[in-house]
């Protein structure tokens, strides 16, 4: 683990990671999921973490964002140490996670689910004695940060979500995510359950995110996804970090390879690599 | 994986008469009652034009005021998707208890109804404790506390009612009556319609309205999205006690008298007029626009059928069937898709 670092570090290595965990402990009883696993998140980078069912993705996915909290190890956001005890810690932090599950409402429409907990009041007596809320203002703010992410399936912000296709309701969380998370936002498995067609729209999603400058953890199994709009890759295995490649360092045969251990990371930069049929060859 | 997108978007943009229909229905719940009250309004005033007149119309509100208000707490729980079986016994406590302390212990009025609306409040507050921190399904939780609420009223009365010549005059206050020409009106009903005004407006209008919609459709998605969803579901059964209180004092007057065997069938006829109302037992969709439609119908039935000179058997045959319609016409509804 510790020679993993050279190859895939970012190109602009002098910055300091937004988030960076280092030596992340998760036991469940005696299960282990997570054996000491650093991470790196740099401006601005769409960084993709892979792994095996069991890998320990959703552990360490979990302990970013708060919805677990890890035995030992360290968090820094933006160098300073945070801990988060619960999922609004780090939401107050500016870390947004969209979960596989999406978490929106489906009766309520697009607006309400953007600024679910989030609600805004009116000003004046109207907002602070009666605790109006500020419908009208809240539905503009939403209809812009959909467009600002290029979303242009959806034009009616009162649509109700559950009138929505899988790909728009994925846009919704997205856009919640973007327009809340100040400084990172997760993304778990959010092509799975799409066609293709709604995949590329979320991929495209994710690229926008990029040029806004936020950086984005992808937790995927899709490696042509992967591939595709990766920066760099965080490959876990047996709960720990197999190591971190690019998609230009490496093959998605090569990637699959260390994720299933059937090729250790040195092996890969010694110019090893897999064939079609899975064997190593050099 | 590959083969769904390519006819969804043609779907979406064509839809039938019918879809559009449902859509409709769909974002406005209140609509379907609306339209069936309006039915059975002008079908009854065909039937005997008497039905339409003043004097009856002021009995089918006088008669629907209790379980109207009784209806409101009813709705909010049943938007979280649940059900309160206890809410007669929660007012029956509630009226028992400021009656009796007003009237055999010499608590001043005021005291006594605040007693009343307060017992109202911690019953609502038992239950939702048992909800959210035992976690037991609200059916168990109320049905154990009907049971429970009603043996402590009888065991605290000793089964005997309150007359209505010992009641001081606030308690009686909501049955005091004026009329707008033969139209008689009890000051208990505009105490109903601000309940009401007070309720539409929290959850149209405010953050904790929307927090209950989003607990009764997804909690989990509710929890994740940051909303504090246990503690939502308290207030709503907080909320929904206070409501049987105010209930209560409105049953006091309406009947001029307590009595602990009073609405006994509170619980059912609540829910009746929730469902056809149009809110969904599933939660996170109806409001209380829909309940108040609801029990007017419940009644307008009642009265419309012994008017007709209708066996009052067939009212509830009829109501019966509204409601197996009503939740059928919700689950169609629901099915909308994108």
């Amino acid at each position: 683990m510790t020679t993993t670092a050279d190859l895939g570090k970012h190109p602009a290595d002098t910055t300091t990671p937004v988030l960076r965990a280092r030596g992340l402990v998760k036991t469940f009883g005696r299960v282990v999921g997570l054996d000491g696993v650093d991470l790196d998140l740099y401006p601005g980078e769409v960084l993709a973490v892979i792994g095996d069912n069991g890998a320990g993705k959703s552990t360490l996915i979990k302990c970013l964002s708060g919805a677990l909290v890890p035995d030992s190890g360290t968090l820094e956001l933006e160098g300073r140490a945070v801990s988060f005890k619960r999922p609004q810690d780090a939401r107050d932090a500016g870390i947004e996670t969209v979960y596989q599950t999406l978490a929106v409402i489906p009766a309520l429409d697009i607006a309400s689910n953007l600024y679910l907990a989030r609600e805004e009041r009116r000003t004046g007596p109207l907002g602070s004695v009666l605790r109006m809320l500020d419908k009208k203002g809240m539905r503009d703010r939403a209809g812009s940060a959909m467009q600002d992410l290029g979303i242009q399936t959806v034009q009616n912000m009162q649509q109700a979500v559950e009138t929505l296709s899988g790909g728009q309701r994925q846009a919704v969380a997205v856009a919640r995510a973007a327009a809340f998370g100040s400084k990172v936002v997760i993304l778990d498995e959010p092509t799975a359950a799409l066609g293709v067609k709604e995949s590329n729209q979320v991929l495209a999603l994710i690229e926008s995110l990029r040029e806004k400058g936020l950086p984005v953890i992808l937790i995927s199994h899709n490696m042509p996804h992967v591939w595709q709009v990766a920066d760099r890759i965080h490959i876990q295995r047996l709960a720990g970090r197999a190591g971190v490649i690019t998609p230009q360092s490496h093959t998605m045969n090569d990637g699959v390879a260390i994720m299933t251990g059937a090729m250790t990371l040195e092996e890969s930069e010694h110019g090893v690599h897999l064939t079609d049929k899975g064997e190593v060859t050099t | 994986m590959t083969t769904a997108p390519a006819a969804a978007p043609v779907a979406r943009r064509r839809q039938t008469p019918l879809q559009r229909v449902q859509n409709v229905l769909h974002s406005r719940p209140a609509i379907s009652p609306a339209v069936l009250l309006i039915l059975t309004l002008v079908v009854f005033s065909l039937i005997n034009p008497r039905f339409m007149s003043a004097p009856s119309m002021s009995t089918l509100v006088q008669q629907t005021v209790v379980v109207a208000c009784l209806a409101v707490g009813q709705t909010l729980i049943i938007l979280t998707a649940g059900i309160d079986l206890s809410v007669g016994a929660v007012a029956i406590m509630a009226m028992m208890f400021s009656a009796s302390l007003a009237s055999n212990h010499g608590v001043p009025a005021l005291l006594a109804l605040l007693i009343g609306l307060l017992v109202g409040t911690a019953a609502g507050a038992v239950n939702g404790l048992l909800v959210t921190r035992v976690n037991l399904p609200p059916f168990i939780v109320t049905l154990g506390t009907l049971s429970i609420f009603t043996a402590i009223t009888l065991l605290y009365t000793k089964g005997q009612s309150v007359q209505g010549g010992n009641l001081p005059a606030l308690l009686n206050w909501t049955g005091h009556s004026f009329s707008i020409g033969s139209f008689r009106i009890t000051t208990g009903v505009f105490v109903v319609a601000a309940v009401y005004l007070a309720v539409g407006f929290a959850l149209s209008q405010t953050a904790w309205g929307r927090h209950v919609y989003a607990v009764g459709d997804d909690p989990e998605s509710a929890r994740l999205s940051g909303i504090a969803s246990k503690r939502v579901l308290l207030s709503v059964y907080v909320v929904a006690g206070l409501i049987y209180g105010i209930a209560a004092w409105v049953l006091i007057g309406r009947s001029g008298a307590a009595s602990p065997n009073a609405i006994a069938n509170a619980n059912l006829e609540s829910i009746t007029a929730v469902v056809i109302g149009g809110t969904s037992l599933f939660g996170g969709r109806g409001g209380v626009l829909g309940t108040l439609l609801g029990a007017l119908i419940v009644q307008s039935f009642s009265i419309g059928l012994s008017i007709a000179g209708v066996d009052q058997q067939y009212r509830l045959l009829a109501v019966g069937v509204l409601v197996i319609v009503a939740v059928s016409v919700d689950q169609w509804i629901r099915s909308v898709k994108a």
